[in-house]
């Protein structure tokens, strides 16, 4: 029993599996000599021809370039650089329909010749002084990718480091029509021979096997003649059966063996190159050309002149057809590759790329097109054609039906698309169209299953930082709280001491029923009101919602006329848009309340905001003037454009606002006319209404409040109280969110100055002092500075805020509006009220704070 | 006869501790049910099924919801839960559409930098910071469309996924017969 080598070596063949015999055709072109072409008008070089990555792009347009001149760069493994073909300049580099079944645009370098053919600096080098990695990089260097169709760059696959038992040259050319290889070995036999020298120092095979099919006979004597004085080169001379230029089909036939499914050649000890591929390497190492043409066969009964060109890369399918005397035909069709694994070209500017050996011109005569497809009739024939040994009509059934499962069972990876199904088939069926949608739906499914799996992991990540997040603020929140605790009752217990002292004498008026009994009328008279206000609330509730975007508007001019700093107003202007987009959303709630708030008899103010949708417009207006002025900054105009777009989305919902605004609008010509009431307090009663109408304060409270304005002090309380309100407003509203708090109080902030001016010194460095704690997140030495004001101004104050002080130690900010109506109030009754109205607001916005908090 | 009895009890005692052991030792902890619903999910976190993301969907189906509320899955993921579910597989919901694949795409000269659509991406897939241009990595997009509401000045398109030739699946209608134009 001889070993397999020795086989081998006799010069043993084997069979692969089906296999089908079409007419071969192939000697329109293989007996005529190698036609040479002139320079096309233009040439479409797309940047990537091969498959893996297109490099980087060196050269732009008008850039002149000399022949054989690097256009792209390799920048990774998977890339190889495509070259200048001829000297000229470069027009443009844009996209163009690929070669390629889909003819999706890819991008192309446009070039035009100039006809002088100027050649770059050449380096040739000597296989026996260079080192392998050398050989490797000028591969790589001159853009050589598998040449027989598939088009993997040579230099990784010719970079095995396992050992190779042997190394075989396709020269095949299985399918009908083709000669392009034929042509080469007849011509240049002894290059081919060189190329493959340098591949063998590289991989070191056992032996090399070129397989040629028997319909080649001058190829043949040409390539053995050439291997006559080589050691281990075997020209093996197979029967011409289609596919057996198939990578795994001919390994079969050469060696005996089979490349498991799913796995490389190389696995088994085999690397197997293209005759065209071993050429470009001879030409590339020793010459030093790139590989920018190659020869293509054009044929087809509709050309007068078919033979074998060279033809530039990127020459348009168009010229070659043209300078071989086509004529087309009605319904013409032209194919580039093989008439059984090509592809129908849709337009005939497509380029020649590294990888096309044909183009196919015939008539209908020649290659009829293909007949209506009829059922299948379960014949068989597929199978009994199959080289790879699958069930095609199986296949063809679950491709139909979608089912990706059996398929892979089926093995459909396997199939090689070679197209022999679809020959045998009776009923015309187009077998590999078929597998080809199913082989790409089960490559995206497999891109989505990956995705889905990215996106999980990811989304995963992201809540778990949430929740981290989240319990890292917790656990803050709670050290401060548990300091601010600390802090309180040390300060409790002093005051206590001290409102112990200043009741002793007090006690001798009142006995201490009569204080528990005035402690709980206040209370119940705090309960009546906060049903009352809950009515209200219940009542207005649905307007309450478009309230904020009222307020913007004086506040916003307020605020534009206090400073000058154009960071400022663009903030305004941002704050601005948002409110916009909510009163957008919110429109149609304030429709609702149309009717009532029109009656109110302010028709004489009618300079403010009337018209619908002004509104919004108005906010912006002052901002945008305000930055127009200062021309230079460039953030002004994406300011400008940021409110334009915001209108845009507002005006998109547009049906429902122009009502709303209108109902905006009379509120605050309600505002405006009630300031012109009582001139005096112009100032303070702004913001007071502003206050209200966000917290849908009941009327008779406000009309209490402001018919006491003509005392100055009282003023203030007003302020105080409406000042709270307005933050509680803001906390409760969803819409409102810190944006909109801190604007209100900026609003404040700018007022009340002039107002405190009016009452007590003290009452305005109080007041600053609160309205510099914004929010609730104040840092607690902060609150600490209110608290010991609080203390310091508890000697003019009675029990009952004293209680207030202890109970509600939450919201300091109302707690010191509670103080500040106790200090202002001369009239003990009115103190009562304001008390109790301040700590009703405080017990809610505890409450809130702790919905919040949980 | 009570040597058998005795016996058959013996017997049914030993094998019985045999198997009760086994149970117990070699224990298969099953993949739970939620797991493999969600596995089928398409994980774009999107919320049109109207559940806050793809897990708590895949426990509403485990506990009896329909399995036709999710579009980015299409008709496929349909047809894997009804095979998984033992249900038969309905068509996705009237009131939703199978949607092409898509991608948020920033314009981002007009952004803002308010990091809303940060915040409103469930897979982390925008990157920006207060006041800076914020930018999508498409790669990592689902195509939710949860960052499209949010942002004040409108500046998000859904782009569709551009075909690429590696992504392009064949047309049968397309290939066979396609004219080449005649000069």
């Amino acid at each position: 029993m001889t070993s397999l080598f020795q086989q081998i070596k006799s010069g043993m063949l084997w069979d692969f599996h089906g296999g089908i015999h079409p007419p071969a055709r192939k000697t329109q072109t293989s007996q005529k000599p190698l036609g040479r072409l002139n320079l096309p008008e233009r040439l479409f070089i797309p940047l990537r021809q091969h498959i893996g990555v297109a490099g980087k792009l060196l050269v732009q347009a008008g850039d002149y370039v000399l022949k054989g001149q690097p256009l792209t760069a390799a920048d990774n493994a998977m890339a190889v650089p495509v070259h200048a073909p001829t000297s000229g300049h470069i027009l443009a580099i844009d996209e163009h329909p690929s070669a390629h079944p889909s003819a999706l645009p890819e991008p192309m370098i446009v070039l035009v010749p100039d006809g002088l053919e100027q050649w770059r600096e050449r380096h040739p080098l000597d296989p026996e002084l260079i080192t392998r990695q050398q050989i490797l990089a000028r591969i790589q260097d001159a853009g050589i990718a598998g040449m027989g169709g598939a088009g993997f760059p040579t230099h990784i696959k010719s970079s095995a480091s396992q050992g190779v038992d042997y190394l075989i040259i396709n020269a095949a050319e299985c399918e009908p029509y083709i000669t392009a290889d034929d042509m080469l070995m007849q011509s240049e036999a002894e290059t081919i021979m060189q190329g493959i020298d340098i591949l063998c120092d590289l991989l070191s095979p056992k032996a090399v096997l070129i397989g040629i099919e028997d319909d080649k006979p001058r190829a043949i004597a040409a390539m053995q003649q050439a291997c006559a004085n080589r050691k281990d080169f075997y020209v093996r001379v197979v029967p011409a059966k289609y596919p057996s230029g198939g990578e795994k089909q001919l390994i079969q036939r050469l060696t005996s063996k089979e490349v498991p499914a799913g796995r490389r050649p190389l696995d088994i000890g085999i690397v197997m190159q293209n005759v065209g591929t071993a050429f470009a390497i001879a030409q590339a190492v020793l010459h030093d050309i790139p590989l920018i043409s190659r020869i293509v066969t054009v044929v087809g009964e509709t050309l007068s002149r078919p033979q074998n060109v060279l033809a530039l890369v990127g020459t348009p399918v168009g010229f070659l057809l043209d300078s071989c005397g086509f004529a087309a035909e009605a319904k013409q069709r032209v194919i580039m590759g093989g008439p059984m694994m090509g592809f129908t070209l849709p337009s005939l500017q497509i380029p020649i790329v590294k990888t096309s050996n044909c183009i196919i011109a015939p008539s209908n005569a020649e290659l009829p097109a293909a007949g209506p497809e009829l059922d299948c009739i379960r014949c068989g024939a597929c199978a009994e054609a199959c080289p790879a040994t699958l069930l095609p009509q199986q296949l063809l059934w679950f491709s139909k039906a979608k089912d990706h499962d059996k398929l892979k069972e089926h093995h459909l990876s396997d199939c090689i698309e070679c197209g022999a199904c679809a020959y045998v088939c009776p009923s015309e069926i187009p077998l590999v169209h078929y597998y080809r949608v199913a082989k790409a739906e089960i490559r995206e499914q497999h891109r989505d299953e990956v995705k889905a799996e990215q996106a999980k992991a990811r989304f995963e990540a992201r809540n778990e930082r949430l929740e981290r997040e989240k319990q890292e603020r917790m656990a803050k929140n709670q050290a401060l709280a548990a300091q601010r605790q600390s802090m309180l009752a040390v300060q409790q217990k002093q005051q206590i001491a001290e409102a112990a002292s200043r009741v002793e004498p007090l006690a001798e008026a009142l006995s201490k029923e009569q204080i528990i009994a005035e402690r709980e009328r206040k209370k119940a008279e705090a309960r009546a009101y906060q049903a009352a206000k809950a009515l209200t609330a219940q009542t207005d509730s649905t307007s309450s919602h478009s309230e904020p975007a009222t307020e913007v508007a004086p506040t916003t001019n307020a605020e534009v006329a206090a400073s000058a700093d154009p960071r400022q107003s663009a903030v305004a202007a941002a704050i601005a848009r948002a409110k916009a987009k909510k009163a957008a959303s919110s429109g149609e709630v304030a429709e609702t309340n149309q009717s009532p708030t029109n009656q109110s008899p302010t028709n004489n103010a009618v300079a403010e905001p009337v018209s619908p949708a002004e509104t919004a417009t108005e906010i912006p207006a002052p901002t945008a003037s305000a930055e127009s002025s200062k021309a230079s900054d460039p953030r002004a105009a994406a300011v400008a454009a940021a409110i334009a777009r915001a209108k845009a989305k507002k005006a998109a919902n547009s049906g429902e606002i122009a009502p709303a605004s209108h109902a905006e609008a009379s509120l605050s010509d309600e505002n405006h006319a009630e300031a012109n009431n009582s001139p005096a307090q112009n100032v303070a009663a702004e913001p007071v209404t502003h206050a209200e109408t966000a917290t849908e304060m009941p009327a008779p409270t406000a009309s209490a409040e402001t018919s006491k304005a003509t005392d100055p002090r009282t003023a203030a309380v007003a302020a105080a109280i409406a000042r709270a309100k307005a933050k509680k407003a803001a906390s409760i509203s969803e819409a409102a969110q810190l944006g909109t708090a801190q604007f209100v109080e900026n609003g404040v902030a700018i007022t009340a100055p002039p107002v405190a001016a009016q009452s007590r010194d003290m009452s305005a460095t109080e007041l600053k002092q609160v309205i510099s704690a914004p929010n609730e997140e104040t840092t607690a030495p902060e609150h600490t500075v209110v608290v010991d004001v609080v203390t310091a101004e508890i000697g003019t104050a009675d029990v009952v805020t004293a209680d207030v002080v202890n109970a509600e130690i939450v919201n300091a900010e109302i707690v010191t509006a509670a103080k500040s109506v106790t200090h202002a109030a001369i009239d003990p009754k009115k103190a009562a009220i304001a008390a109790a109205i301040a700590r009703a607001k405080a017990k809610k916005a505890s409450d809130q704070s702790q919905e919040k908090s949980e | 006869m009570l040597i058998a009895l005795f016996a058959l009890t013996a017997l049914a005692l030993v094998f019985g501790a045999i198997l009760g052991y086994a149970a117990i030792r070699f224990k298969v902890e099953a993949d739970p049910l939620v797991d493999q619903i969600d596995d089928i999910l398409p994980q774009t976190q999107c919320g049109q099924c109207g559940y806050p993301g793809c897990r708590p969907y895949a426990e509403a189906i485990a506990n009896g919801d329909a399995i036709n509320k999710c579009p980015p899955g299409g008709d496929a993921a349909i047809k894997k839960l009804a095979a998984l579910m033992g249900v038969e597989a309905t068509p996705l919901d009237g009131a939703q559409t199978p949607a092409i694949k898509r991608v948020a795409y920033i314009r981002e000269d007009e952004c803002i930098g308010c990091t809303k659509c940060i915040q409103a991406c469930p897979v982390d897939a925008i990157v920006g910071a207060s006041k800076q241009m914020h930018t999508v990595i498409t790669d990592e997009c689902t195509g939710c469309d949860l960052c499209v509401e949010p942002c004040p000045v409108n500046c998000i398109d859904m782009l569709p996924v551009p075909t690429s030739v590696e992504r392009w699946k064949w047309d049968l209608k397309a290939i066979p017969v396609k004219m080449v134009e005649t000069n």
